[in-house]
């Protein structure tokens, strides 16, 4: 990149304009990467919320495709180009749909290469997004990588900034296994340092990207956010939180979740899933089983409501987790 | 009729599978292997003449009643009893089993347990020959009950939209494990979904190796030039239970009666005998499928089981903690 280029490069990128970068970069890079799915090519609008606007002009509709409204065939199609050498992007619009693909998923795209003894592997990245808090109601805003992360041979992953978006997705479309990337909607449109070009993030490996002493706040997405403002907040009172942003759910970096709740022994583990049977169950279960008798107090969880997300604004409030809560939890275990 | 060369191909792919398929279910009855098997006896030309149509490059996606195609297609006995046995000789480690093979070597690429679930994949793999330009087609087989399941009607669609080089061979044995075409299927063929999807689409009877082939060979030549898909229904019948212990009581015995009597294997021998070719020869072929077969099950007999710890290999593309 030329001097001059550099000056003109914004110094804050939007969260979906970084997901934008890493695909033209994985195209320019590798010609095997091939996107698809509904209305993503720029004919059909470069995508509903324009992720991949441009990228058919840039690289052309063979690898840039709009598809029926299949979600099965379009996962389908992922599988098995990937099958052939091919790093397939299927975008998923948002993640309810993904209900509609989860046996090409959960059977397939996960399973062949071990079912096939190696023979074969499924190099896909399923792109999808969704997040509660814009009155889209019970179909359209579900959180449910829980769901996918308890499937052996999936990666799921979620970025919280667009640096982040950036450098994991791009890994995730160069990685030789089958990545479910979780975007959030409600924050597409939020700015953020902008990554250098050759940026990468490692999948596997969570950032701390506050340091503290009291107490872990370990999260990712949307709950990363709301944990810096808590932790910011809590700072004033003396109380120091260090946040633990996992980036990828599955496998979750233990080493690094450990490493800070033996540091500051207590942790509480925050995501807007519906709290119930989420994430959180399982990375606090870890704690427990490693750290137990260090602990000042049990593992606190704060997820949204035991609900479908509500529509009205009043009752979607009232069942979202939210920084309040966070703050609760924290002041329950530190007494 | 297919010409000579053709037709003894057709009958050596056709009598190794019919071979197999009482061997396994001898070797079953007798104990000697403890497995689920779907039987495939009847459905044996079906399977032969497709795979006579295409080259061994050309890509596989079958379901869990598969033993036919994959033989057809070429997967080495030795290696697919293997793996029908658990055994680490096999063809994926014995971490597939029958229901799940894999044999890139022969193109064989998914073999599914969920029905339908293979359309979908199918359409992947003709859009890389696509995108690659390699010539390549793809063969998914299915059986009549898919037609019912959404990925077929979703995966027909995008196949015919994008003009993909995949051959849909439905086999239409007219049972969807125990139930009977009519009682579940609206249309009165398969045919006509594939003709309401807008993709070429033909029925033939399946159990006439000349005329399935040719079906084959014109589904195959129309995908290599471009133009797309082939809807094949490939009318035959399943001789046994949906599975093994199934006595498939649900068939009438005059329905049944008329299929055995229909057996495409002895007419396809005839068929051999009237273009003059020997009984010698014919005899040497079966001899042959025999020995190979007869060492394939001992193979699988023999070798050993994969050790416990591979359970954590192939899970991800590095292996997992114990």
């Amino acid at each position: 990149m030329s001097d001059k280029e550099k000056s003109d490069a914004p110094a804050e990128i939007m969260f979906a304009q970084a997901c934008n970068m890493a695909m033209a970069k994985a195209m320019a890079d590798d010609p095997k990467v091939i996107l698809m799915g509904e209305d993503i090519a720029d004919d059909q609008g470069g995508g509903v919320f324009k992720v991949t606007a441009g990228l058919s002009a840039q690289y052309g509709t063979d690898r840039v495709r709009s598809t029926p409204i299949s979600e099965q065939a379009i996962v389908g199609a992922a599988v098995g180009s990937a099958l052939v050498g091919y790093r397939p992007v299927a975008e998923i619009m948002l993640m309810n749909f993904i209900t509609v693909a989860m046996d090409q998923i959960v059977n397939h795209a996960a399973k062949l290469r071990f079912m096939s003894g190696g023979q074969t592997s499924v190099p896909l990245t399923i792109r999808t997004t969704t997040g509660a808090g814009t009155g889209l109601g019970g179909q359209h805003s579900d959180m449910l990588e829980a769901w996918l992360a308890h499937v052996p041979g999936l990666k799921v992953v979620a970025a919280s900034n667009p640096a982040d978006a950036y450098g994991l997705l791009y890994s995730s479309i160069m990685d030789d296994n089958p990545v479910i990337f979780i975007e959030n909607t409600p924050t597409y449109f939020t700015k953020g340092p902008a990554p250098a070009p050759d940026h990468v993030v490692p999948l596997g490996k969570a950032s701390v990207p506050r340091e503290g002493s009291d107490i872990s706040l370990i999260t990712y997405s949307r709950g990363v956010g709301a944990c810096h403002a808590v932790a910011e907040k809590l700072a004033g009172e003396g109380i120091s939180c260090e946040v633990v942003d996992l980036r990828t759910i599955a496998p979750f970096d233990e080493e690094t979740v450990l490493k800070s709740v033996a540091k500051t022994k207590a942790a509480v583990v925050v995501h807007e899933a519906v709290k119930n049977f989420g994430t959180g169950a399982e990375i606090s279960s870890r704690i427990h089983e490693e750290l137990f008798s260090e602990l000042k107090g049990p593992v606190g969880r704060v997820g949204s409501g035991y609900a479908p997300v509500p529509f009205s604004p009043a009752i979607e409030k009232a069942w979202m987790f939210s920084e309040d809560d966070i703050e609760r939890e924290i002041r329950k275990i530190l007494g | 009729m297919a010409d000579k060369d053709v037709m003894i191909d057709i009958f050596t792919r056709a009598d190794l599978i019919m071979q197999s398929d009482i061997k396994f279910r001898k070797m079953i009855g007798a104990g000697q292997l403890q497995i689920v098997y779907y039987p495939v006896r009847g459905q044996e030309v079906v399977s032969a003449a497709m795979m006579a149509a295409v080259n061994q490059d050309d890509y596989l996606v079958t379901i869990y009643r598969g033993l036919h195609d994959q033989l057809a297609k070429g997967i080495p006995s030795k290696d697919l009893w293997a793996e029908f046995a658990g055994k680490m000789a096999g063809t994926c480690k014995g971490k597939g089993g029958p229901m799940h093979i894999t044999h890139p070597e022969t193109g064989v690429m998914v073999t599914t347990g969920i029905v339908g679930s293979g359309i979908p994949i199918a359409n992947g793999l003709g859009l890389a020959s696509q995108l690659e330009k390699d010539g390549k087609v793809t063969v998914c087989c299915f059986g009549d009950g898919a037609s019912n399941i959404g990925a077929f009607h979703e995966g027909l669609n995008m196949a015919q939209v994008w003009k993909l080089p995949v051959i849909f061979l439905c086999q239409n044995n007219l049972y969807s494990e125990h139930t009977p075409m009519a009682f579940a299927t609206s249309s009165e063929t398969i045919k006509q979904r594939g003709d309401g999807l807008g993709m070429r689409s033909v029925r033939v009877n399946g159990n006439d190796a000349s005329e399935m082939y040719a079906a084959a060979k014109e589904a195959v030549e129309y995908a290599r030039a471009g133009n797309g898909p082939t809807l094949i229904e490939a009318m035959t019948f399943r001789f046994h239970g949906h599975l093994l212990g199934d006595t498939g009581h649900y068939i009438p015995e005059a329905e049944m009666e008329q299929a055995l009597k229909d057996d495409p294997m002895p007419i396809l021998r005839q068929q051999l005998l009237d273009m003059q070719i020997s009984e010698a020869d014919i005899a040497a072929i079966e001899a042959k499928n025999a020995a190979t077969i007869e060492e394939a099950a001992q193979f699988a007999l023999d070798a050993p089981y994969p050790p416990g710890d591979e359970y954590r290999i192939d899970v991800l593309d590095e292996e997992i903690a114990a």
